[in-house]
């Protein structure tokens, strides 16, 4: 596969504040690359660095092999869509499509071949002539995510596109750019906090944290394989369950329970002992029928139980470390119960506790 | 039974909206200040109308609050088209014309100059434009007096002074940075991403400012041509200062000439008339413009 977008060594500071530091990331082409991190981490940075409109520190940008470190934002090939929407108040839905075509100089009927291919691919025929004052917010962002299609780009940028919108449409359109994104096969960027999102519509997933990569990798790569604690704790909802210990001789031990990691996959062979913290989502964990079969079983005290509909999460106790646990929306759990888990050490994660790395 | 009294009391009980009395005693003093406020405004405006309209012999009888027995519209001739000042007896018009003069090129310059210095303060912001913004705040607050004298001189020696466009120049300089300011908070307040998706869609500095920007921004160039054309018509000191021969007067340099003659009777009707004349400019900007300067004022709610 080639590389669509290459960055390299990119740094970016406002001032003396460091935003993003000696940055590396490629991008395959056609790929849909997702960055997720909390709010301040610098990803629209990195995106409007990649825009080219923030000039960078130091470092370099290249898309589609051309350095384009220096060049304008509309030399660079990439179509933006933004949270806001951004549409051109004064111009109609149509003079908002065509904008750009014409700051390129583009002839007339190409013009209008292209906004009605766009208009058709996002079903916006019908609005073509109102004002976006005129218009619903998922009318709205397609037509913002129209504006980037008809200049035929290379990369497609998107800065949290669907965050402005309710609930229920933020599905619709997210199920809508997953097939707009198969039908294109174009390079898509695009950055959000919303961790369904990121799991849903990426090819790989770039977890931020501070200006840096955290882990960068498929979404199941970054579910089941965190690379370190951040990772770990930011990705999942409920999040992962943690428990400090030690691992020694290949077994984790907490207080006085013993946790041996059969079929655990190490990332190098454990020789020393350590202080250590094991991660178990709540949603591996198993009870009922299943505890019989798991390769460890504990006991724990029932605290909380909340259902949710579709399944019931559990506030526990285990020994006297509190833990989540994820059950069917049909377990019939009460308050003070004693119930059986069971926990498999292959779907575990375990991190060294002074380098928060994945052991 | 305790179970229907509750039935009554709920269908009986207030319902939908609470009625309001007219004459409570928050509206009595709301009205009562309004009333005297506008008054107090009025007023003075109801004397100069009714004695402009009156004929000298009346106005000598002394009553000032009374209408004209007799309407004549004599005054008004006078004032615009025959009254003294020095040996030019030509009236208001020609210091009229002197001020459409002044006033037209004045406000375009410092508009459209103005205009820009804001957008390019806000939405392209270079190495030392927070610098730059800085200095031309600091015009602000300087008092004109301190400068009259250094610019009688700075004109002198470029051969400017005494003449219009000496002043055009005055002008345009004081009105720069109120007006710079007004843009550039007004560009301020448009979405930042807007200007962003502007510059992807390949728009250039002016393309935006005139594409993108102009057509958003009609209330706060509306403000800004209330605050100048108010400005530079009332201006005085200017006037006296810079323009050298009373040919070129604006015209408050020569109603101040026509209503403190000191030659002759006291023509109050002229003078009232004169003064009304003088001051229909930015009344007429005012009534024409209003609705969109309060807009303007209260900017900063643009949506997308
Ligand atoms: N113009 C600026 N001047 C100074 N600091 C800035 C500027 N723009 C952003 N920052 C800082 O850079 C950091 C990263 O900002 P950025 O907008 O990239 O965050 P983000 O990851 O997009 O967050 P969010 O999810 O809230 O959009 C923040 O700490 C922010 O305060
Ligand atoms: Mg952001």
């Amino acid at each position: 596969m080639t590389n669509s977008v290459e960055i390299k060594n990119l740094d970016l500071s406002f001032g003396a504040v460091k935003v993003l530091q000696n940055l590396n990331l490629d991008i395959g082409e056609g790929e849909f690359l997702v960055l997720l991190g909390s709010s301040g981490c610098g990803k629209s940075t990195l995106l409007n660095c990649i825009a080219g409109l923030l000039e960078v520190t130091d470092g370099q940008i290249f898309i589609k092999g051309k350095n384009v470190t220096w060049a304008e934002p509309s030399e660079r090939g990439i179509g933006m869509v933004f949270q806001s929407y951004a549409l051109y108040p004064q111009m109609s839905v149509k003079g908002n499509l065509s904008f750009g075509l014409k700051n390129a100089k583009v002839p007339k009927d190409e013009i209008e071949k292209r906004v009605a291919r766009a208009a058709e691919i996002l079903q916006i025929e019908p609005l073509l002539d109102r004002k976006p004052g005129a218009l619903s917010g998922g009318q709205r962002q397609r037509v913002a995510i129209g504006r980037a299609l008809v200049r035929d780009v290379d990369v497609f940028l998107f800065d949290e596109p669907l965050s402005n919108l309710d609930a229920k449409l933020r599905v619709d359109l997210r199920v809508e750019l997953k097939r707009l994104h198969n039908q294109l096969q174009n390079t898509m960027i695009y950055v959000t906090h919303d961790q369904v999102e990121a799991m849903t519509l990426a090819d790989r997933i770039a977890v931020m944290k501070g200006g840096k990569i955290m882990q960068l990798g498929s979404p199941d790569e970054i579910y089941n394989q965190p690379r370190n604690l951040y990772v770990a704790d930011f990705i999942g909802s409920p999040s992962m369950n943690f428990l400090e210990g030690r691992l020694e001789a290949g077994e984790f031990k907490v207080d006085d329970m013993v946790m041996p990691m059969n079929g655990y996959e190490f990332g190098a062979p454990q020789t020393a002992d350590r202080p250590a913290i094991i991660g178990i989502r709540p949603e591996h964990v198993v009870t009922g029928e299943l505890v019989r079969n798991a390769p460890l079983q504990f006991e724990v005290d029932v605290d909380l139980v909340e259902p949710m509909g579709s399944d019931t999460l559990v506030y526990a106790k285990l020994g006297k470390h509190s833990f989540r646990i994820r059950m069917d929306g049909q377990a019939r759990v009460r308050d003070g119960e004693k119930i059986s888990i069971g926990i498999d050490p292959s779907r575990a994660s375990l991190f060294d506790k002074s380098t928060e790395d994945r052991l | 039974m305790a179970d229907s009294g509750t039935m009554t009391a709920a269908m009986t009980g207030p319902r939908g909206p609470k009625p309001k009395r007219a004459f409570n005693r928050t509206n009595i003093m709301i009205y009562g200040t309004l009333i005297v406020v506008a008054l107090y405004y009025a007023l003075p405006l109801y004397v100069m109308i009714v004695t402009s309209l009156k004929g000298l012999p009346e106005i000598q009888m002394g009553n000032i609050f009374a209408p004209p027995m007799e309407i004549t519209f004599e005054p008004w001739v006078k004032a615009w088209a025959q009254a003294c000042t020095g040996i030019n007896c030509d009236g208001l018009s020609r210091g009229f014309w002197n001020s459409v003069r002044i006033l037209i090129p004045s406000l375009i310059i410092s508009v459209a100059v103005a205009s820009v210095n804001g957008y390019a303060l806000s939405m392209w912001k270079f190495k030392g434009s927070e610098v730059f913004f800085g200095i031309l705040m600091i015009g602000a607050f300087i008092p004109y007096q301190i400068m009259l004298y250094p610019i009688v001189i700075l004109l002198r020696e470029a051969g400017l002074y005494g003449s219009l466009t000496g002043l055009v120049l005055v002008h345009v300089a004081f009105g720069m940075p109120i007006n710079t300011l007004l843009f550039r908070n007004y560009f301020a307040s448009i979405p930042e991403e807007l200007f962003k998706a502007a510059r992807v869609d390949g728009a250039g500095f002016w393309a935006i400012f005139f594409r993108i920007m102009l057509p958003m921004s009609l209330p706060i160039f509306v403000v800004s041509l209330i605050i100048q054309v108010t400005g530079i018509w009332n201006d005085f000191l200017f006037g006296v200062t810079y323009i050298s021969s009373p040919d070129r007067y604006p015209m408050t340099v020569q109603l101040n000439n026509i209503v403190n003659s000191v030659q002759g009777v006291k023509e109050y009707n002229v003078n009232m008339a004169a003064t009304l004349l003088t001051g229909l400019v930015p009344l007429v900007i005012y009534f024409a413009s209003g609705k969109l300067f309060v807009r303007g004022i209260a900017a900063g709610a643009v949506k997308g």
